[in-house]
């Protein structure tokens, strides 16, 4: 009869609520930016590959999702495209969470238009500002009007929206403040969409992360830019991230980990292999590396904390 | 016996008091955020400035240009759903084979289950380029795109529940109509439909909230520039697409930013209620019962 | 011309319109399924639906996904049809006396037409966190119950309006009491219409992305979920996922992913369309 089966039902689903999870596998909880998302990701299948008995998950909540969880204890790991800012960071403290941070890649970004676009090749830092600061909105609009002798042509612009990192980054690197952008571009969170934006106009122009350029190399064409220390035009690839001569567009990647996750064993293997693997794994995803000496910096770090504060939960 | 019956009706009535449980959660979250945002930014501006730049460095807070975007795609996607899917309705109930009916009617039910998701990215990277050959001046991100597939996903509802509607009808009143000599023409349209209205109605209001509640095919096909236009060819902001943007973005829980969200979200409640008010106003009008 | 005539035009001209526009509906539905299968299908083996997710698309695999996806259906559909039915019939039967149903009424109907992703900003404050279910199927199916649940209701109340009183009238002159009457009659009667409404509501929750990811479901998850306060992904996270991805190869996998996901919806709407067309059948009047 319906009714009874209304109750049995309502009862099995209290049951289920009541539940509790006692003593699972160990597990480890990664969220944050959809950014350094494929990294943690490779980092995690790898690590699961040699300790088949631990659980890794990630999340991608967005780098502000992530801090707020982060914050509240929630999570083990948090993946950010920025370093955390100062309210994030008084809400950790708020609740009591001391965090380490750790930088784990460098994200590049490629300033690219369509490939039948000849005349532009390379560009400067004050044309990039030019172009994109707010004051550009309704009145920067042809490319003569950024270099005398490109043509009377209407440029059309794309870039991410304001929500990615790569937007705050851009802005504040050009422009100088983050977030100052003009507000008539075609904007999108899609990477992808934007390449394909740029692919099929002849007259656009784009930025977004570098690996979105190298998996696309036959459909656009990336502008090198002049450095602004050494006046050479530089085309972005991963060597040249590294080694800092296309600047200033690249970005470092962060994690942060709360000291109360470090005190479990899984976590400490885990971040230890993070740092230790993260040179040849951001790679195999399209980021760039950390320099040798970078790398050496983040590891001794790691070896500091770990040994100031030795393991308290058994495994 | 009366005590069961009185059991069951309480039961029944607990269920129904659910949904105001649901009512009263959306508002808490909604209204105890925007305070904190209307405390900051007035209500006057909220309404009357023409820009809505609230993660820029040079914030602007007016609504209306997502209002804007929200209300032209719901208005091209009913344009293409209500006579498409009250006709397919209508043919299957009254014209079509009964086998027809059978078989179409599901099929077109899938159009309802696809993701939306598939349908954002259907939108952008089929529907967009298909109409930039007609109109070469549409841009990349349009309201037209999503409004239109919008409209494709939302035939069903109109058509499937009024085709319902339709066939509850009793058969003495169509054979009525046929016996004086009516087409199924005037019998549908003379008779049936204004016998089912009300289960018609109620199936294009469900489907314009479904159409001002569509996240994600604004969000991926529609664009995110917040633009105060009637111009179908240009990238808007719909309120949807803006919330999602931002609840899975890098803004931090608790900033000012963070609470437009909530005063985004509560304008659309709003908007929804006076919506769903006049259409039922409508629909008492129109409600006819037959024996 | 005559009447007759110009009407037998109009019932002509609109058949034909009316085959159009159903052909229309029919041919978008087939223009898409092809592109998606064209790009998918060969993507489409055991391992693919057996394998976990990874960041090699050759290796990658929805078994995480599926599995979450089919919890979800289940456990949503568990929620939502008992409750909403139960609400429909309630307004429609025992609630025309007082304003408290009208103010239900308008109340419902608006909530069909909240974005699903305030629902999940609702979801994550009361399941989440008051209710202490975390980022759990449980949290992520109730949170999808109470989106759908309006749809559930306003269709189950329609169907239950169509219904003739005389049907009614005709139980209770028996000696039958209200619930019998219900029960045995009026319900049996619109359950057709009533099932048309669960179809469409849960098709819509199966297709649910950015609630369940507020809401705490995740975007790799290397296990398959054991229960319903396991953590989890669904397809949808899943293709997104793949789909904003630099490697082409990722495209590939994510048409399969939705080439998957629609023949799970196609099973369920398979059961859910023969169990309509067994009850609209007894009906003549």
């Amino acid at each position: 009869m319906k009714i009874r089966s209304l109750i049995l039902l309502m009862l099995s689903i209290s049951f289920f609520a009541c539940s509790d999870k006692k003593g699972g596998p160990p597990s480890i909880s990664i969220d944050g930016s959809s950014t350094v998302f494929p990294v943690s990701e490779a980092v995690a299948e790898e690590f699961m590959a040699v300790n088949p008995n631990v659980r890794v998950t990630v999340g991608e909540s967005g780098t502000g999702g992530g801090f707020s969880k982060f914050s509240n204890g929630k999570i083990d790991i948090n993946d950010a495209s920025r370093p955390i800012k100062s309210k994030e960071d008084s809400a950790c403290k708020a609740n009591n969470i001391a965090y380490e941070s750790f930088m784990v890649a460098y994200d590049g970004m490629a300033i690219v238009v369509h490939p039948s676009n000849t005349w532009c090749n390379d560009i400067t830092v004050e044309e990039l500002k030019r172009l994109w600061e707010p004051s550009a909105r309704d009145s920067i609009m042809t490319w003569n009007q950024i270099r005398s002798d490109w043509p009377v042509e209407q440029i059309r612009l794309f870039g991410p929206g304001t929500q990615s990192g790569t937007f705050d980054y851009f802005t504040e690197a050009i422009v100088g403040t983050a977030k100052e952008c003009r507000t008539d571009y075609t904007a999108s969170e899609d990477d992808n969409v934007l390449v394909q934006g740029v692919a099929a106009d002849k007259n656009a122009f784009g930025y977004f992360g570098l690996a979105y350029y190298n998996n696309n190399k036959d459909k656009i064409k990336a502008v090198a830019v002049i450095n602004p220390k050494s006046a050479t035009p530089v085309l972005p690839s991963i060597e040249t991230v590294k080694n800092k001569s296309y600047s200033p567009l690249s970005r470092p990647l962060f994690i942060y980990v709360t000291d109360l996750a470090l005190e479990r064993q899984e976590v400490r293997d885990f971040i230890q292999f993070y740092i230790d693997n993260c040179a040849k794994l951001s790679e195999s995803v399209g980021y760039v590396s950390l320099s040798v000496e970078e790398l050496s910096i983040e590891e001794a770090k790691l070896a500091k904390f770990l040994e100031a504060h030795p393991v308290k939960t058994a495994q | 016996m009366r005590r069961k019956e009185k059991f069951i009706e309480a039961l029944l009535a607990l269920c129904a008091g659910i949904s105001v449980f649901t009512t009263v959660g959306i508002l808490y979250v909604l209204v105890s955020e925007s305070y904190g945002f209307f405390a900051t930014v007035p209500l006057s501006e909220f309404l009357t400035d023409d820009q809505w730049t609230p993660l820029f460095a040079d914030q602007h807070f007016g609504v209306m240009p997502l209002v804007a975007g929200t209300l032209l795609t719901t208005v091209i996607a009913i344009a293409l759903a209500l006579p498409v899917g009250l006709t397919i309705a209508i043919y299957l109930n009254e014209y079509a084979h009964p086998k027809l009916r059978k078989s179409v009617k599901p099929a077109l039910e899938v159009l309802a289950a696809i993701p939306t998701v598939v349908y954002g990215y259907f939108a952008l990277t089929v529907v967009t380029p298909f109409l930039q050959q007609i109109f070469p001046e549409l841009a990349g991100f349009s309201a037209l795109s999503a409004g239109l597939v919008m409209g494709v996903m939302i035939i069903p509802i109109i058509s499937s529940l009024s085709e319902d509607a339709l066939f509850a009808v009793p058969k003495s009143l169509r054979e009525a109509s046929y016996g004086m000599g009516a087409t199924p023409f005037q019998t549908s349209f003379k008779v049936l439909v204004p016998a089912a209205s009300s289960g018609i109605i109620v199936s294009v209001i469900l489907a314009i909230s479904r159409a001002v509640g569509e996240t994600m095919i604004v969000a991926i096909a529609a664009g995110q520039q917040p633009n105060l236009t009637a111009n179908p060819f240009v990238p808007i902001e719909t309120i949807t697409t803006y919330i999602v943007q931002v609840s899975t973005g890098d803004v931090e829980r608790g900033s000012l930013e963070y609470k437009t969200i909530f005063a985004a979200g509560i304008t659309l409640f709003i908007f929804t209620f006076i919506l769903n008010n006049i259409s039922f106003w409508i629909k008492k009008k129109f409600l006819q019962k037959y024996e | 011309m005559s009447e007759v005539n110009w009407n037998r035009i109009k019932d002509r001209s609109f058949k034909y319109f009316g085959i159009g526009c159903t052909v229309f509906g029919l041919s978008v539905l087939v223009v898409f399924l092809l592109s998606i299968i064209i790009q998918g299908v060969a993507r489409i083996d055991w391992d693919f639906i057996t394998s976990m997710p990874s960041r090699f698309a050759e290796k990658a695999g929805i078994l995480p996904a599926l599995i979450g996806t089919l919890w979800i259906l289940v456990l949503t559909a568990a929620i939502s049809i008992p409750i909403g039915v139960a609400s429909g019939v309630y307004l429609e039967e025992y609630g025309k006396k007082n304003r408290f149903a009208k103010f239900l009424e308008i109340n419902i109907a608006n909530l069909a037409g909240v974005p699903s992703i305030i629902y999940g900003l609702l979801g994550l404050e009361i399941f989440g966190r008051i209710m202490a279910m975390g980022g759990s199927i449980l949290a992520g199916s109730c949170t999808l119950a109470l989106l759908i649940l309006p749809v559930v209701i306003v269709s189950t109340r329609e169907a239950i309006k169509a219904v003739p009183d005389t049907l009614r009238q005709a139980s209770y002159g028996l000696g039958a009491s209200k619930w019998q009457t219900l029960s045995r009659q009026v319900i049996p009667a619109s359950a057709g219409g009533i099932v048309t409404g669960i179809i469409l509501a849960i098709s819509r929750a199966i297709g649910e992305t950015a609630p369940l990811i507020v809401v705490g479901a995740l975007v790799f998850v290397p296990f398959v979920p054991s229960g319903p306060m396991d953590q989890f992904t669904v397809l949808p996270i899943q293709i997104f996922n793949w789909v904003s991805r630099p490697e082409k190869e990722f495209g590939v996998n994510a048409a399969a992913a939705i080439i998957i996901l629609l023949l799970v919806t196609f099973v369920m709407n398979g059961i859910a369309l023969y169990l309509r067309n067994r009850w609209q059948k007894k009906i003549k009047w």
